[in-house]
């Protein structure tokens, strides 16, 4: 049940309105405290020698010259690290047959990918230690990689893990109804192949941590610029043999993560093993070249697709083929078969058909691993749903518009479960659509389409309807026997000036979470959001949750905090009721005042009353509860998902000489449910969509047929500059799931979810006319040009 | 690393308004030494190609990449970080402007993002959108998508041609 926060006239309105972000000021000034910022007494620098091969037996580590390198103190094997250090499998219980070999924070005998780390230098800084990791003699046997996916499963293609039997790592197929039948009879059918290009999330702020192990204490503190502190604790406990109480994962500011900050990455927990091993503070701060060569990359899928539709344009079936290669190992905890899992669940999802077939099929190869990166698998199912339903439509003539108008889910017909047998609660594509027609101005921008033309200019226009996974619940890797948490907490306290302290799990990357939370604490006390501070980032002086990630940190978090900032509410109007000699339910606290709740007169301000709890309890009845400080903790529980919807639009011209698109304009009409703060969820939305228009136009990591990363820096992997991207207009349809009070949902990935789509149908639609079409991403000019005939050698 | 780079170099310098006079070895970045030797953090070490602009500080009156110039090269100059610019009001308009548009998400490219933009603004006049995102095309922010940032800085430089007619 909502609350109702549609009234902006109630007391305490802060729910719903554009506040700004307590920590933005800091930042702004350049005092922002990454990790990298951070110095320690004794602190020491670690740099990994990685292996130049994409495959190959280690035979022998000779670190001699290294060790002479003035301020090199130690080298560390993979069997040195091995020694404290256990090895871990990324597979999952619920990913059935998903497997993978045990992955060491070093290689021990054998590298699988360029990048993968064979040694570890520690000096007392870092430009020491980069000297000596150049000294440090690896002698390999290269092997034969595995490096093509289509392949990678063929008789004559070598297996990558042996034990593993073959190079499959998981399979899943999903069959509703049946497919072959209604393809056979269908009056259409269209079918394509789709590919969507490996890239990576390019943080500005690199992986960062930095460990200190204090033998005296006990205690193992790591400062970590990670999404999810409390899983990082359990992993560093539990591979490094601590007691999960004595590791304590401390999170500040960091710069960007988008997924990428969310996983396990052996050279990070080496650096914990060698704080271990020295009692010292280690820092690691990858450089550019290990970003590309070993944050983890997505997004590597092929995908065969058709659609079946009668006369009337009306969607009958899907049957979706998609491979996807996943490097050498599947990425711990969260393993890296999400990916392909998510694009059998959400191909067709916005759309209410019967009949549907989806099989992904990921396969190891000696490649840097892959894993969830923002909007995981949402851009290829939403790429090869969008662009079948336009193709579809092309060939029945009509309107790309009326053919999602006649087969999206109507707005009325929740709760339904789609044919991927997935459980939608209450959606709005419809009203959506309608909005994004009348914002765009659908038929003065055919018009101006046709004028260009005339023109010989070359003109498309995109549409794209999606559905976003948010707020998951234990379904999403509680259920696989992962320790990560889908439950958040949020201790909210009054401390004696009336001011308010509220420590939430739910984590900072810059989307706004600490403003989302002062807005709902400042509504549920009723203090000013400026009189709520926000502790978040800190395993031990936060409440057990699961962090900030799958966009669950408003819907989750925000829920949590609603709550405990209630109970305070509660817990202070009963202390002030008996200091006041009336009943707490005759008060309200307004803008940090107690007030009579019928006429909001002013009766105490909050100090007052922490003056009087703190310092002259005394004078109070004995036995009234003042317990100023409440905890309260969410999860949800009646669906696995809560699922948003969207629609975005995209306009382009496109060189027909040159191949080069230029974005024009891009819409996006989402529902993410109760909208916190407007302002923080449309840049959320419109930094989504640039991520999602560098995957279409831009960003592709390239590796030649032996394995090697061929554009490892950002002069040669190209993410979108300020020139090239496109005003974005952004509106809201709310839909507030009706699960929590507070109603909201996620919105940090539904930009990426669907601008790569829009901007291929835009394209295509550019295209059609001349003959041509694209459908392997990123939309280059060579690949253009190919799409039109002109290029074909 | 050839001697020639662990070499030590005496340089002096201004870094903020404030007087500095160090030795460094000959192959220390500006971007480092200003980090790591001052302390002053705000200029952030990201791609180490002079692409993404994360690094960017004013030397000499210019937006100058920290990580492309050693600090050798330094000798003699006026350097402004982020921390100094932040201190004389200089850009307070714009990081008003920054906190009021939502322009910065992470954080992590804006001190280099103010320096650019600051570079432009300094130049004169309201430049238009298209050449704000021009002059920002080498500070790369992955958070934002652009919009809030050129949003803010529009309205500054509208701000400003305003206030010096009136």
């Amino acid at each position: 049940m909502n609350s109702p926060f549609g009234n902006p006239n109630r007391p305490n309105s802060y729910i719903g309105k554009t506040v700004p972000r307590p920590n933005a000021k800091r930042l702004v000034q350049g005092r922002g405290q990454y990790v990298d910022d951070m110095v320690l007494p004794r602190m020491v620098h670690v740099v990994f020698v990685r292996c130049p091969h994409a495959h190959a037996k280690i035979t022998g580590i000779d670190a001699t010259g290294a060790l002479a390198v003035k301020g090199v103190l130690r080298v560390f094997t993979g069997a040195d690290i091995a020694a404290v250090c256990t090895p871990w499998v990324g597979t999952l219980a619920h990913l059935k047959g998903l497997k993978s070999p045990p992955e060491h924070a070093i290689a021990t005998d054998r590298a699988c990918w360029v990048g993968e780390p064979v040694a570890a230098v520690v000096a007392t800084s870092r430009a020491a230690a980069e000297d000596g990791a150049a000294l440090v003699d690896v002698d390999y046997e290269t092997l034969a990689e595995v490096t093509d996916m289509m392949t990678a499963l063929d008789q004559a293609t070598p297996v990558l893990h042996p034990e593993m039997g073959d190079n499959l790592a998981f399979q899943r197929r999903h069959d509703e109804g049946d497919v072959d039948a209604v393809f056979a009879a269908a009056h259409t059918v269209v079918e394509a192949h789709f590919q969507t290009g490996r890239h990576t999330g390019v943080t500005l702020e690199p992986r960062s941590i930095l460990v200190d192990w204090n033998p005296g204490e006990g205690q193992m503190i790591a400062w970590h610029a990670t999404q999810a502190p409390h899983m990082i604790q359990v992993v560093l406990a539990q591979h490094l043999d601590l007691p999960e109480s004595r590791v304590r994962v401390v999170c500040g500011d960091v710069g960007g993560s988008y997924g990428i900050k969310v996983h396990i990455y052996p050279d990070e927990i080496a650096t914990a093993a060698i704080a271990k091993i020295m009692a010292r503070p280690v820092k690691f701060i990858a450089d550019r070249l290990e970003s590309f060569t070993t944050d983890i990359h997505a997004r590597d899928h092929e995908i065969w697709g058709r659609i079946a539709v009668d006369k009337d344009g009306k969607i009958l079936a899907f049957d979706i083929d998609d491979w996807t290669a996943i490097g050498a190992y599947s990425v711990y905890p969260r393993t890296s078969a999400i990916e392909g899992n998510q694009v059998v669940n959400l191909c067709g999802g916005p759309y209410d058909f019967k009949d549907y077939r989806a099989k992904t099929t990921v396969v190891f190869q000696n490649k840097t691993p892959t894993s969830q990166y923002r909007a995981v698998g949402h851009p290829i199912a939403v790429t090869v749903t969008e662009g079948l339903v336009d193709m579809a439509a092309a060939k029945l003539g009509l309107d790309p518009v009326e053919i999602r108008r006649r087969n999206l889910f109507a707005d009325d017909a929740y709760p339904v479960v789609s044919p991927a047998k997935l459980r939608f609660e209450g959606l709005s594509h419809h009203a959506s659509l309608d909005k994004l027609i009348a914002l765009m101005d659908y038929d003065a921008l055919r018009a101006d389409q046709a004028d260009a033309k005339s023109r010989g200019v070359v003109r498309g226009i995109g549409i794209a309807s999606f559905i976003e996974l948010t707020n998951p619940s234990p379904f999403m890797y509680g259920i696989g026997g992962a320790r990560i948490s889908a439950q958040d907490g949020c201790t909210v306290r009054m401390d004696p000036d009336g001011s308010i302290v509220a420590a939430s799990s739910v984590t900072e990357q810059g989307q706004g979470t600490e403003a989302m939370l002062s807005q709902i604490v400042a509504e549920g006390v009723g203090v000013l959001p400026s009189e709520v501070r926000i502790i978040t980032g800190d395993t031990q002086s936060t409440p057990y949750g699961g962090g900030t990630w799958a966009s669950r940190g408003a819907g989750i978090g925000g829920e949590a905090a609603l709550q405990a900032a209630r109970a305070l509410r509660g817990a202070i109007l009963e202390v002030a009721g008996a200091m006041l000699q009336c009943a707490p339910d005759t008060l309200d606290i307004r803008d940090g005042a107690v007030v009579d709740k019928a006429d909001g007169a002013d009766r105490m301000p909050l100090g007052e009353l922490g003056r009087i709890v703190y310092f002259r309890g005394d004078t109070l009845p004995k036995g009234l509860p003042r317990e100023l400080v409440q905890t309260r903790h969410y999860t949800p529980a009646d669906y696995p998902f809560a699922f948003t919807n969207g629609v975005q639009a995209s306009y382009v011209e496109v060189d027909t000489d040159t191949g080069a698109v230029k974005l024009l304009n891009h819409w996006c009409v989402e529902d993410c449910g109760r909208v916190i703060n407007p302002q923080l969820v449309d840049e959320q939305i419109r930094g989504g969509i640039v991520q999602g228009l560098g995957a279409a136009l831009f960003e592709e990591l390239h590796y030649d047929a032996e394995g090697q990363l061929l554009n490892g820096s950002m002069a040669d992997y190209l993410v979108p500059m300020a020139g090239e991207m496109p005003d974005m207009i952004i509106a809201h349809i709310e839909t507030p799931t009706l699960e929590s009070d507070l109603g909201a949902k996620g919105a940090g990935e539904a930009g990426t979810a669907g601008a790569a789509a829009a901007v291929m149908n835009a394209i295509n639609d550019a295209l059609r006319p001349l003959g041509g079409e694209v459908t392997a991403m990123p939309f280059t000019p060579e690949r253009v040009l190919r799409g039109l005939g002109k290029l074909t050698d | 690393m050839t001697a020639t780079f662990t070499d030590r170099i005496d340089i002096a310098l201004t870094v903020n308004g404030e007087e500095v006079e160090a030795r460094v070895p000959a192959g220390r970045h500006l971007v480092d030494f200003l980090r790591l030797d001052l302390g002053l953090t705000g200029a952030h070490a990201s791609c180490e190609h002079g692409v993404c602009g994360a690094c960017t500080v004013r030397v000499d009156g210019q937006a100058v990449r920290g990580c492309l110039m050693l600090a050798a090269q330094a000798d003699g100059a006026d350097v402004w970080t982020i921390e100094g610019l932040s201190d004389n009001g200089s850009v307070s308009d714009l990081q008003a402007a920054f906190v009021a548009r939502n322009a910065l998400q992470c954080g992590f490219c804006t001190p280099g993002m103010l320096v650019a933009a600051a570079d432009l603004l300094d130049a004169g006049g309201a430049p238009d959108r298209a050449t704000i995102r021009e002059h920002l095309s080498g500070n790369y922010c992955r958070c934002t998508g652009y919009e809030a940032i050129v949003d803010a800085i529009e309205s500054v430089a509208r701000a400003r041609t305003d206030g010096g007619a009136a």
